[in-house]
């Protein structure tokens, strides 16, 4: 059967890097065919160029047979391709209906907007794919797994009959997850193709018809789901062995190191963002909360390191009241930090790794004296840390905005590990990071962990926290639902507590 | 915790701004001068009537004429800002010291007229630094000068030694409250410093009437001015008249040095660095945001005031109303030209001082618009804060755009 839509040596090169190198794929007609690659490896620049956001400099692409030349997205549009990116492009204070056909209006005679019919198609579309939504409701009250849907539906109302979901799971709860997925076996199995940008092995392991894995720019390969299994993705993701379950021993807990007692935050508009939760972490153990994006996590964790106040409860750290302390205090305690956004809280990104090595430590000796910075002392000090810590860069003066994700979260990783730290906060230490990072990073924390540090870890990635946890505690709301114990319990259960719904029998 | 996210939000676009401009390398900002320069010129030739009678005439003669115009400005603006070079060879080959200090005059005089910008533009890149917009530099220099003038006129017998940096630390230490005003309100408040500093810019110049008409204003005089200042807190002069060179230069060096120590050689200055880097990394390190603006406007104020007593003690001797000719917003043009970095800011302040000064003789002697140095000032800056224009002109290559592979990766994994 031909192929609906056909990349033929398509190369990209950036100046001083080769983004795409004569990458060649294919797509069938009614296929989920998953592009599975670390970050950087060049899936998102490909498909940039297929939805006409860039130029490649060699290369053909093909649809349904024909040459297709792209110079913007409306092109591919036109052409029956259409792309849900990561991060939405939905206008919050507009309806469904007016988000859909923004850009391609029905229109009444005089100029007006033809809502109704509009609002037609869209009930039809969504009765046939199963997408249900309600036309006239406002995106800013629609949870996310909906505002996904209206994506989807934009583009089945240009007619796109090839859909390009970049990460479309990366924002959604493990309920919402199987939706998309019985969504996208219905779009396939009324002919439209899908192409589908992924990091997980598992999802592509379940629902991908064909897998073709990338890496620094080259297709390494295409296989079927059947044939290969998720240590081999990896593996041929990374270019080398990958150990994806972490060994770790039983813990050994110790007495409680940090105790949470009713604590009550409020986030940036003034609204409860933690509700009243309760907690202890002891030494030696890993506490996972999970959680969708969204429930609290963000202000607990603010809270917890200093960085905002709570209106009402207690923290207590190694017996100090730390409740109102500020974040100094806190750090200086024995507090470490891996900050959720890298880059907007935990790095200075115009400073050199050096510089960014001593952000916690730039006033204290041996790095200052009387208050004048010990240049040698802290390029001693980096240069050690960047080889123990196996941060890639040509030396540690190299700014930190040089830098690839992983390697940015090896500066942190670093500066955070090499202080004597009794508790230690990890909020989303993995978030964006390649499977050879990911791996690196989860090795240390649970280092910190056998060494008697005690460990909060936050994430909205289930199979991080089920990896690394020792007990769980699942965010809802600002509340915690429940904690249970990692080794007893299942996908499905914490699934469930992360949707809201709490079962009799716990 | 919120006023300080809001303070934030609102210093987004400028700090992304200044950034950019940082981005600029050597090269750009070179080409942005030369282009200003080429662009001065044609300005100058375009405004000239001899360019369009000789037009009249024919087109060739029209052609040669906006070569003339231009060969003319910048030959004027060169004697007038360094001197006439035969006549400096000939001062100095007939050994007589007062022709030296003659020929030699002009390039003293760019000096002098370089010096308040070097202090301004200190001022205003500091605050550059700490992610701060002091717009309110013309407003401290006024402040300065006052209380500098308060101090050098109304000390009487006291020795230079003493008269000297007292009334200097008086210039500074009013410019330093006069910074702090805006920048508390800022940190308590979150309070725009770009608004608050200009409202403190019309605060001092209706101060500076006041004063100057009442307590501190010379009673003999129909104008507002005040006395001349005591003799002994003059900054000494180093030559012979003509040559009003003083010792105010060596002072603002030594504080474009002080002000690079404490920028990159302390743990304020990194401190304050964060901070005008990224505000969240700063709070998460456990930086004081608060505190470093307060810090940071009180010795950008400071700097600021000390242009101000720098003119009073080293070339007015008295203070007029209209004393200073917009140093203090030429300074924030200055601290763009020189990247925030009080190296650069000293060489622009050198280009400005050349400028002015060349400027003067170029009207003198070319009959070009002294105005057409602003003209020139603002195309050189306008080039700066625009740099995708220098790099079409020239061709040259983008800056490495930010991808998710960076170059080093690749690299090494090859």
């Amino acid at each position: 059967m031909e192929p609906v839509l056909e990349l033929r040596g398509i190369t990209k090169r950036f100046p001083g890097v080769l983004a795409n190198d004569q990458i060649s794929i294919d797509l069938k007609k009614g296929e989920i065919h998953a592009l599975l690659g670390e970050n950087g490896a060049g899936k998102t620049t490909l498909m940039n160029i297929l939805y006409g956001l860039y130029k490649p400099d060699e290369g053909e692409i093909f649809v349904k047979g024909k040459k297709l030349e792209v110079s913007s997205p409306r092109d591919a549009i036109h052409a029956g391709v259409g792309m849900v990116h990561q991060h939405f492009m939905l206008v919050p204070v507009f309806t469904v209906t007016e988000n859909v056909m923004l850009g391609d209006e029905y229109l009444l005679p005089g100029g007006l907007l033809d809502r109704k019919k509009a609002a037609n198609r869209i009930l039809e579309i969504s009765q046939q794919y199963n997408l249900a939504v309600e036309p006239g409701s406002y995106i800013k009250d629609l949870p996310v797994g909906i505002q996904q849907r209206v994506e989807i539906i934009k583009l089945l109302f240009r007619h796109a009959d090839i859909l390009i979901l970049d990460e479309p799971t990366a924002v959604l709860t493990p309920q919402e997850v199987n939706e998309l997925f019985s969504i996208m076996k219905k779009l396939v199995e009324q002919g439209k193709s899908i192409i589908f940008i992924t990091h997980k092995l598992r999802e592509v392991m379940e629902f991908a018809d064909r897998i073709t894995v990338i890496r620094g720019g080259k297709v390494v390969g295409t296989t079927l789901p059947k044939e290969t299994n998720q240590k081999q993705l990896a593996s041929m993701m990374v270019g080398r062995q990958i150990e994806l379950n972490i060994k770790k021993e039983a813990a050994v807990t110790g007495d409680p190191v940090l105790q949470v007692n009713d604590l009550k935050v409020l986030n940036t508009s003034h609204q409860v963002a933690v509700d009243n939760v309760s907690f202890e972490v002891r030494a030696g153990e890993v506490l996972g909360i999970a959680g969708v994006q969204g429930n609290g996590q963000t202000e607990l964790v603010r809270c917890l390191t200093g960085l905002t106040r709570p209106v009402a409860g207690k923290i207590t750290l190694l017996g100090k009241n730390v409740t109102h302390a500020n974040a100094k205090t806190v750090k200086e305690i024995g507090t470490a930090h891996i900050p959720e956004d890298r880059q907007k809280d935990g790095l200075v990104l115009p400073y050199s790794i050096e510089d960014n090595l001593i952000l916690n430590t730039w006033y204290e000796a041996p790095y200052a004296r009387r208050n004048i910075l010990q240049r040698k002392v802290i390029l001693d000090y980096a240069n050690k840390l960047v080889k123990r810590f196996d941060i890639r860069a040509p030396n540690a003066l190299t700014a930190t905005s040089h830098l690839s994700g992983g390697n940015q979260q090896k500066v942190i990783v670093a500066r955070e590990f090499s202080r004597p730290i009794k508790f230690l906060v990890a909020s989303q230490p993995t978030r964006g990071l390649d499977v050879g990072s990911i791996e690196y990073i989860h090795q240390r924390i649970i280092e910190k962990r056998d060494q008697g540090c005690a460990v909060l870890l936050v994430s909205t990635e289930l199979d991080e926290v089920m990896q690394l946890s020792d007990r769980i505690a699942v965010m809802y709301r600002g509340q915690i639902l429940a904690v249970v114990d990692a080794r007893k319990t299942t996908r499905e259960e914490i699934g469930l507590l992360m949707a809201g719904v709490k079962q009799a029998a716990v | 915790m919120t006023t300080s996210e809001q303070k934030q939000k609102k210093t987004g676009s400028f700090s992304i701004f200044i950034e950019e401009i940082r981005k600029n390398s050597l090269t750009v900002t070179i080409l942005a001068i030369v282009s200003g320069l080429l662009v001065g010129g044609l300005i100058a030739a375009v405004t000239s009537e001899n360019v369009y009678a000789a037009f009249g005439e024919s087109f060739l003669a029209g052609i040669g004429a906006i070569f003339t115009v231009f060969w003319n400005t910048y030959k004027a603006l060169f004697t007038g800002s360094v001197g006439v070079p035969a006549d400096i060879i000939a001062a100095i080959s007939s050994g007589s010291w007062d022709a030296i200090n003659r020929s030699l005059a002009p390039f003293f005089e760019s000096l002098v007229q370089a010096t308040p910008y070097i202090f301004a533009g200190l001022a205003v890149a500091l605050g550059f630094r700490v992610g701060l917009f002091n717009i309110g530099a013309e407003g401290q220099i006024f402040v300065g000068a006052l209380a500098t003038v308060w101090v050098a006129t109304s000390l009487k017998g006291w020795p230079a030694l003493v008269h000297v940096p007292l009334a200097l630390l008086a210039g500074a230490a009013a410019g330093g409250f006069w910074g702090m005003i805006p920048g508390w309100l800022k940190a308590k408040t979150g309070a725009h410093e770009v608004i608050n500093t200009i409202m403190m810019n019309y605060i001092a110049f209706r101060l500076s009437e006041y004063l100057l008409n009442g307590v501190l204003g010379d009673p003999n005089k129909a104008t507002p001015i005040s006395a001349p200042i005591e003799k002994s807190a003059w900054l000494p002069r180093l030559f012979p008249d003509p040559n009003r060179f003083h010792w105010g230069f060596f002072v603002a060096l030594l504080m474009a040095f002080l002000v690079y120590w404490l920028l990159f050689k302390t743990t304020w200055g990194y401190e304050l660095r964060t901070v005008g880097h990224n505000p969240n990394a700063a709070r998460y390190a456990g930086m004081s945001i608060t505190r470093s603006i307060v810090i940071t406007m009180v010795l950008s104020g400071a700097l600021a005031g000390l242009a101000g007593a720098n003119e009073v003690l080293g070339v007015n001797h008295n203070l007029g109303v209209a004393f200073s000719s917009g140093y203090g917003f030429d300074s924030i043009a200055l601290a763009l030209l020189g990247n925030s970095h009080p190296l650069g800011v000293v060489l622009a302040a050198l280009l400005f001082g050349f400028l002015r000064n060349g400027a003067i003789q170029m009207q003198l002697t070319a009959g070009i618009p002294i105005d057409i140095i602003s003209v020139l000032q603002a195309l050189i800056l306008a080039f700066i804060a625009a740099p995708a224009i220098i790099r079409t002109i020239y061709r040259l290559k983008e800056p490495k755009p930010e991808l998710e592979t960076p170059a080093v990766e690749t690299k090494k994994g090859k």
